[in-house]
Parts: C-alpha cells; structure tokens; sequence
C-alpha cells in the first residue's frame, strides 16, 4: 500500500464510507452530479478500492472529485452499504492536505469556499449571514433579495429577527467569547491550517499570474475554461 | 403481499420524539432567508401548545456547510458540534432539536461515527475540554424540527383555521413534499418514514387536508450542493437539478410545495424565478411559478397567522394563489411594509412571476 493510500485509510470516513464495492454502477445511476458533470462515482470508488496510489495521485489532482454535490444520494441505494460521497470527501480532504487541490480549476475554488464560509463562521459564528450574502454576486437570489439587502434592518424587524442584536433570536449577534472559542477549536483541530494552507497556496497562484488577491478570488470565482459538462 | 411483513418493514423506520422539553438550535440558512418560520415554530411550539423549547445565543453554527464545502476538516466540525451538545447539557436539557437539516444529518453521522470509534469520540471530548472548558454530553434524543411538528400535526390540525382545500372546488390541494436530502438518505432510520417514503411532511399534508402528489423525481436532491452553488462558475448544477425536478412534477399540475430543509424552499422558489426570466417557462397554473413553503410556514397558514408575519413576502413566487385557494384573507397594500406599516418599498417583480 502506497503512503497516500495509507493515509486515505485512516480517514474515518474511508473506514465507514468503503466496504466492499462490487462495481455495479448504482451510485452513479442516481448520481445528480453524474448527471451533470463527466463525473462517474463507480469509477472513483474502483480507484480507491484498488489502492494503486499513482492512480489515486491522478484523482487527487484531477477536476473529478470536486464534481460531487455531497448530497449523499448514493448512500441510499448502494446495496453493499459504501458511502461513495464520503469517500469523495476523504479525497478532497488529502487532495487540500497534499497541495495537489492547486492543480485542477475545481479544485482551486476552494479558495473563494474557504473565504467565504470560513470568514462568515470566525467572524459572525454563521456559515452563511445576511449582511455578506450579496445580490452583485447572487443575482439568482431575485428582486426580493435585493429589496431585503437595501431595507435589510426594516425587514428583519418586520420578520421577528433579531439582526445583530444582543440575546437570542435569529441572526443575532453571536457573543465574542462563544466566537473565540471557535476560533480555539479552528486552531486545535486543523481547521485553521486548513484555512491558511488554501490561503498560502492562492496567493502564491495569484503571484505568479501578476494578480491582486481579489483578481485572483474573480478569476476562480467566475471562470469555467474547462470541459465539465456531461452534454 | 404480506401485511405483518410490511408493518414490521414500517416500524423500523418509526422514530421516538419526545413531547416536550427541548434544546433548540438555528440553522444558518433558514436564519437569513426565513428568519420568521424560526419564529412561527417556536410561537406555535411556546406559545400556542405551552412546551418548554429553550434557545441560548451562545450557540453557533454546527459548521456543516463548511464541511460539506469541504472548508473545514471532520474533527472541527465534530468539535463544534461537540459544544453545541455540552451547551444543551449544561442548560439542563437532553433532548435536542435543529432547524437545519443540513445539521441534522450531520449530527446523524457525528453520533453514529463517536459510536463506532471510541477514540474518536474520547479524541474530540479532549478538544472540546481544551477549547472551551465545557463537559462533553450527547442528546438522549435528536430531532429535526419537522420531527417536532409532525408530531404535532393532529394538534394543529384541531386548532387549524384553514385547511389545504381548495374552499372554491372542495377538493385537496395537491402538494409536493420535498426532503432534504440530509435527513433520511444517510440514515433511513433517523427519519420518519425513512429514505424512500419519508412520511414527515406527507403526514402534515394528510393531517391538514392537502393531497401528497407522487411523481417521477419525487427524491431527487433541489441541487444545493455546497461548492456547487456558492461558487458562482458552478452554479449551472444547482439551477439543472432544479430544473430536472420541475419539469418532472409539472404534469402533475401542483400547487404547492413543502419542505423540511431550510436550503430547498430557496432554491426551489429562486431557481423558478431564473428560468422564468431566462426562459419565460412557468410551471405553475396561470403565469405563477409554484409557491414553495418551509414546514413552518404552512402550519402558521393553517392556524391562521397572517401570511406576512410569516414572511411570505420574502418569497421570489408570490404565495397568493394558495392563499387564494385556501380562503385565507390578506392585505396586499401590507405585503411590503415593515414594522408598525413603515414603508420601506417593494422589490421589482418579472411579470411571469406574479
């Protein structure tokens, strides 16, 4: 067994995700990403399950194993019990922890995932806040985004929250002290490293392309240059 | 068919709710995009059925958008989770309920893995002492809030003011239920009903009138998928599941939907919205898109809240078709005004959305 295979091993979610796949392809019959994207879980799964770790190197380098939704769609209905979207999250894991996420252009949005959500939970203690979901960048979001953004306090009033207020309700403001201590478990267990090593790895990318933090965060933000799509 | 055979298969997917006396976690989404149906369930829950639901500030997110984004790794988020159990133990609770399902589904996993592998579990309680000081604790009973309220069902049912009925045929309105992928497809068992036949919602509909429509990709996921919408180059995958599940329910002509996952009724209700203005195709009856509703929502409508403090106006589709139909009476001159009638405008609509 190779040393990346032996590290994907030791990922709890290989150890309940991976028993015996025999291959019969139902996980990406039911696939909505498969549907979507030239993405077939099966083959993935095959993969890891044959422990060939120049194989694996090529996955973890690869768009493919950005492509799943992690809807869990195929833990239903495999009838050996694997969980292939934990498997694919184990990959993405080791992909981040190697480096090899910088080589594919899925796999470099985990810069703009990183920001975003990871700066909603250390400064607010929500992965997803009103006051940072914007409708210049969420247009899909509709008109009545944009009215709730522009009468933002008006409206959550109006709705019984309690926008950054002091006590409980919905979208308060979480207290500083309770923010620390997410702050402490980001930094004993990983979550900070992760957050800096995706940081450290955009802004040497950014560098070597000649562009500011935020060209860099547009360009993978915006740009689909390569062939993803199953039609 | 054997019947003891089918009740035994059924009984396996039952699962014990408590009746009262809860520890009450928010979800991130439901927060920003329906802050008032946290509101109505813990008005109805509090305030009409007089159980004990207690919330503290001090919790936060469970982190699992993050983690299913792949932002963070499994022992952060089960650190995480890890305080927000010891916060219920330490207000003396040990039954827990969670607005999101998102959560909810991660909680499943959380407690199944900390099952599995005690070093794990001894592992994270380390880092919870660590981080925060707090004594690791595990809920003797996990629930969804719409666990919660199809409990409730038939109460609410007794006090309803309307019915999913159409007061101008008689007939029952025809309502598609959605489930969140998270709450029943990871563990069957966690789920009532489990991951093929939920009954969580269609119980609610049966209950309050309305007639559960089955179609063809009646489990296909509204196509949130965490990395796939937040970035923007991405979300074509998002907008293509919504897609493949709306032209598949459209012959069955709905007129509604309810969800339990608090990301669904969002995309569900916003992707309409962009294929109307990209495409000019509705699917609901008349130029309408079909109105989407949180479990929440729908149970104030039926016990008679009025539809703007439940926040129906924060909706791309417009509810007043249902509203309509139900005989539920509303001001439109007040759709749009915040507290106490402030004018704070109105948002610009598309016209096929109405």
């Amino acid at each position: 067994m190779g040393k990346l295979c032996e590290r994907l091993m030791k990922d709890y979610r290989i150890k309940e995700g991976l028993n015996a796949c025999i291959n019969c392809g139902t996980c990406t019959a039911i696939c909505p990403a498969a549907e979507f994207y030239k993405y077939d879980p099966r083959q993935i799964v095959d993969i890891v399950q044959s422990q060939d770790d120049a194989e694996i190197e090529k996955l973890l380098k690869s768009d493919t194993i950005w492509y799943c939704g992690e809807c869990m769609s195929c833990v239903t209905r495999c009838p050996r019990k694997n969980a292939p979207g934990l498997v694919v999250m184990a990959l993405r894991s080791l992909s981040i922890d190697m480096g090899y996420f910088m080589e594919s252009e899925k796999g470099r949005q985990q810069y703009v995932v990183s920001k975003d959500l990871c700066g909603n939970i250390l400064n607010y203690g929500y992965c997803v806040y009103p006051r940072t979901f914007k409708y210049a960048t969420h247009q899909e979001a509709g008109k009545v985004w944009k009215w709730e953004e522009e009468h933002m306090d008006d409206v959550y009033e109006r709705l019984n929250a309690n926008l950054d207020g002091e006590g409980p309700g919905a979208v308060r403001k979480i207290p500083q002290k309770d923010l620390d201590e997410i702050k402490k478990i980001f930094d004993i267990t990983g979550g900070t490293d992760r957050v800096n090593a995706v940081k450290a790895a955009a802004e040497k990318k950014a560098n070597e392309l000649g562009l500011t933090e935020e060209e860099y965060f547009n360009k993978v933000y915006t740009e689909c240059k390569g062939a993803h799509l199953n039609h | 068919m054997i019947y003891e055979g089918k009740q035994k298969i059924w009984s396996d997917y039952q699962k014990e709710i408590p009746d009262d006396h809860y520890f009450y976690v928010r979800s991130c989404i439901r927060q920003t995009f329906f802050p008032a149906s946290e509101w109505a369930f813990l008005d109805i829950t509090r305030n009409k059925f007089n159980k004990d639901i207690f919330e503290t500030e001090h919790h936060t997110t469970c982190g699992g958008i993050a983690y299913h984004s792949d932002a963070i790794p499994q022992e952060t988020v089960m650190t995480i989770i890890a305080r927000q159990f010891a916060l219920m133990h330490k207000y003396g609770y040990e039954n827990y309920v969670c607005s999101c399902i998102t959560s909810f589904g991660l909680y499943c996993e959380t407690l199944e893995s900390w099952r599995e592998f005690p070093d794990l579990q001894n592992k994270i309680a380390e880092n919870l002492k660590k981080a925060t000081g707090l004594e690791f604790a595990k809920p003797k009973f996990l629930v969804h809030a719409s666990d919660l309220v199809y409990k409730y069902r038939n109460l609410i049912a007794a006090q309803a003011k309307f019915k999913l009925v159409d007061k101008n045929t008689g007939k029952p309105l025809r309502v598609v239920e959605h489930i969140g992928c998270h709450y029943s497809k990871m563990f069957p068992s966690k789920g009532i009903g489990g991951a093929e036949y939920p009954y969580v919602l269609a119980g609610m509909v049966e209950a309050w009138g309305g007639e559960v429509v089955d179609y063809p990709e009646r489990r296909h996921c509204c196509g949130f998928g965490f990395r796939q919408y937040f970035v923007q180059s991405n979300r074509g995958y998002s907008l293509a599941n919504t897609h493949k599940k709306f032209e598949s329910m459209e012959p069955y002509k709905p007129d509604m939907i309810i969800t339990n996952c608090p990301g669904c009724p969002y995309f569900m209700d916003r992707w309409q919205y962009v294929i109307a203005e990209t495409q000019g195709k509705t699917y609901g009856q008349n130029g309408h898109g079909i109105p989407v509703f949180t479990f929440e929502e729908v149970a104030g409508l039926v016990l008679g809240y009025n539809p703007w403090d439940l926040g129906l106006q924060t909706h791309q589709i417009g509810p007043e078709p249902v509203l309509d139909k139900m005989g539920i009476v509303y001001d439109p001159a007040k759709k749009y005004l915040g507290k106490n009638g402030k004018d704070i405008g109105k948002p610009d609509f598309v016209e096929c959305i109405k």
